[in-house]
């Protein structure tokens, strides 16, 4: 090993190594690792019992359990139509594809607070949807349902996303070979195409699902942010950021920063299984 | 325009029947499926935003925007880009230089932490740096006390009088972390893909290192900045949580764009927050555009890549 490194170091030819490196250490550090650091170095200053009271007050928990229950919801039912969006795309032909397909990235374009207000007009009382929902008596605005609709629309690209270029390098011998032992149409999705598709779905679930559970600005406006009711986890950092108590801001942050960052490290074990599945049916 | 009705007509004939497809009833009905459920949560939200908009007449469409508080908040946003688009792209650059053309230890380390931003929840993404700079934070100004974490650096913040939370620095500096990752994640797999052999060849031939960057890396890695920039600019004129932590939001002085929306949506004037919010799904609409064209253009580039 000691002697590669050595053998690499003669014949590197291109300069800049020192530099970039450097430069990217220095700014990763400035930017990214020493203001999360201050995370960590906030909630050292809180004793054991202050924390635990902090992030298991009532209202902290029931945005907890909120927040969990909407993101994954949303997330599994983007899975479910993503996958119907990604196969429609790469196998069919119709009027205005391109288009769509386009569109699709619109969650990925379009400012949260724009959709936060769009989502929280359209399901109102007196929206285009929502005086449709109302005699039906169901109540999307300042609802958990309402949360859930929004936490839809920012995760809808994640798994189209990472779905459609798996599906597109399908091999089609595998679909042929199978149909021509004699499998039909539903088998030969059910027990071939599913089962190389599971990685980069449980990747795009996974994706969609962290983003949910950091979102802000496309809630907060359908939610109504209703204590114990409609509050999600980063509404309430919010209120307590707005009563300069930055203690228990930040003890109800580490909660969620350690979540995310679990997650963080299982979907880049995801990747790692989906793109060697890719690489092995590509070989 | 109803896609759904428009589908049915326009489907292609179906000229021979593979055995690798579905019977076109399912097809129509998976079609259908996806373009109601596309129509219900990207079409109708798009179009709401535009026709809301000009719920008042283009008089007062105009009007809202002519606002000085909407125009302040339009070159804050403008600002704001200005830096932080730029600053992440040298950072791109840089990164994506080191890590593609180099190897050394704990390289995915250094990638999984550049990708950190995209998993922080932007409301704590300004958090951070309210404990960094804020008035109880690390360089923070405790009244009538010392600061006794870096006394130096907060005093010199203090004499040079720079305010950095609930001002525009504070806004700056959250709208680069949120938009850290975007043009080295799209660079770092390019030009790992690309290798490093046409460099080493200028080299070998006689370029500078500057002449090897300009003139072969550069040319290649051009669409994927592009791509990189475009959406990295689009977040950083869009971001709302983490600068709404940061900003104070002191109308016509701190309120980006997305803030002076919020602001109008709170005094109910909703058809001037759409007006407003209008520019942003305009923005939205030119960034996929620019983006479908450049992932047009970059396709072309990778069959010739791949036929090679």
């Amino acid at each position: 090993m000691a002697s590669n490194f050595v053998h690499l170091k003669r014949i590197r030819v291109l300069p800049g190594f020192k530099l970039t490196l450097g430069f990217t250490l220095f700014y990763l550090g400035l930017i990214v690792l020493i203001p999360l650091a201050a995370v960590f170095w906030k909630t050292a200053t809180l004793t054991w019992p202050e924390f635990w009271h902090t992030i298991t007050m009532p209202t902290a928990m029931a945005s907890y359990r909120l927040t969990f229950g909407a993101s994954f919801f949303a997330a599994l039912v983007n899975a479910f139509f993503g996958l119907i969006v990604a196969w429609v795309l790469v196998r069919y032909e119709f009027f205005g594809k391109k288009i769509v397909d386009a569109l699709v990235d619109l969650p990925f374009a379009l400012p949260t607070a724009v959709a936060g207000i769009t989502l929280a007009a359209l399901y109102s009382d007196h929206g285009w949807v929502g005086q449709m929902l109302s005699p039906l008596g169901i109540k999307a605005a300042n609802t958990q349902l309402g949360i859930f609709i929004a936490l839809t629309f920012i995760g809808l690209p994640f798994i189209v996303r990472t779905v459609q270029p798996i599906l597109e390098d399908l091999d089609p011998e595998l679909e042929e070979a199978a149909s021509s032992l004699g499998a039909n149409r539903w088998q030969v999705f059910w027990r071939v195409i599913l089962p190389m598709l599971t990685p980069a779905l449980l990747t795009g679930f996974a994706l969609a699902f962290a983003r949910a559970l950091g979102e802000y600005g496309s809630v907060i406006f359908i939610a109504g942010n209703i204590p114990m009711k409609t509050q999600i986890t980063p509404v309430i950092i919010m209120g307590e950021l707005d009563m300069f108590d930055y203690g228990k801001a930040t003890a109800i942050a580490v909660v969620m920063l350690v979540v995310s960052f679990v997650l963080l490290l299982s979907i880049n074990v995801l990747q790692w299984w989906t793109n060697r599945y890719n690489t092995n049916n590509l070989a | 325009m109803t896609p759904a009705a428009t589908t049915f007509r326009s489907l292609p004939q179906v000229v021979h029947r593979h055995t690798t497809s579905e019977p076109p009833a399912v097809r129509r009905v998976l079609i259908a499926v996806a373009l109601v459920f596309l129509s219900l949560f990207l079409f109708l939200p798009l179009v709401f935003v535009f026709v809301q908009a000009f719920a008042k007449g283009i008089g007062f469409y105009f009007e809202t925007l002519h606002n000085p508080n909407a125009w302040g908040a339009i070159k804050l946003t403008f600002i704001t880009a200005a830096i932080a688009v730029p600053l992440n792209c040298v950072f791109g650059v840089c990164a994506a230089w080191a890590i593609a053309k180099f190897d050394f230890r704990g390289k995915n380390v250094l990638l999984t932490l550049i990708d950190l931003p995209f998993s922080v929840s932007p409301v704590i993404a300004g958090l951070i740096y309210v404990l960094v700079f804020g008035a109880q934070g690390w360089l923070g100004l405790y009244k009538n006390a010392d600061n006794p974490h870096f006394p130096w650096l907060a005093n010199w913040l203090n004499e040079h009088n720079l305010k950095i939370i609930f001002a525009v620095p504070g806004i700056v500096l959250a709208t680069i972390f949120v938009t850290f990752p975007f043009v080295a994640r799209e660079l770092i797999p390019l030009m790992q893909a690309q290798g490093r052999s046409e460099e080493e060849a200028a080299r070998v031939l006689g370029a500078s290192g500057w002449q090897t960057f300009w003139r072969v890396t550069v040319p290649n890695i051009k669409w994927g900045l592009i791509y990189g920039v475009i959406l990295c600019n689009a977040r950083a004129m869009g971001e709302f949580g983490a600068v709404s932590v940061v900003s104070g939001k002191i109308r016509g002085q701190t309120n980006t764009i997305p803030l002076h929306i919020e602001a109008l949506y709170d005094d109910y004037n909703f058809t001037g927050a759409f007006a407003v919010a209008s520019l942003l799904a305009f923005l939205a609409l030119i960034t996929l555009g620019l983006k479908t064209w450049v992932e047009h253009k970059n396709a072309a580039l990778n069959e010739i890549e791949i036929s090679k």
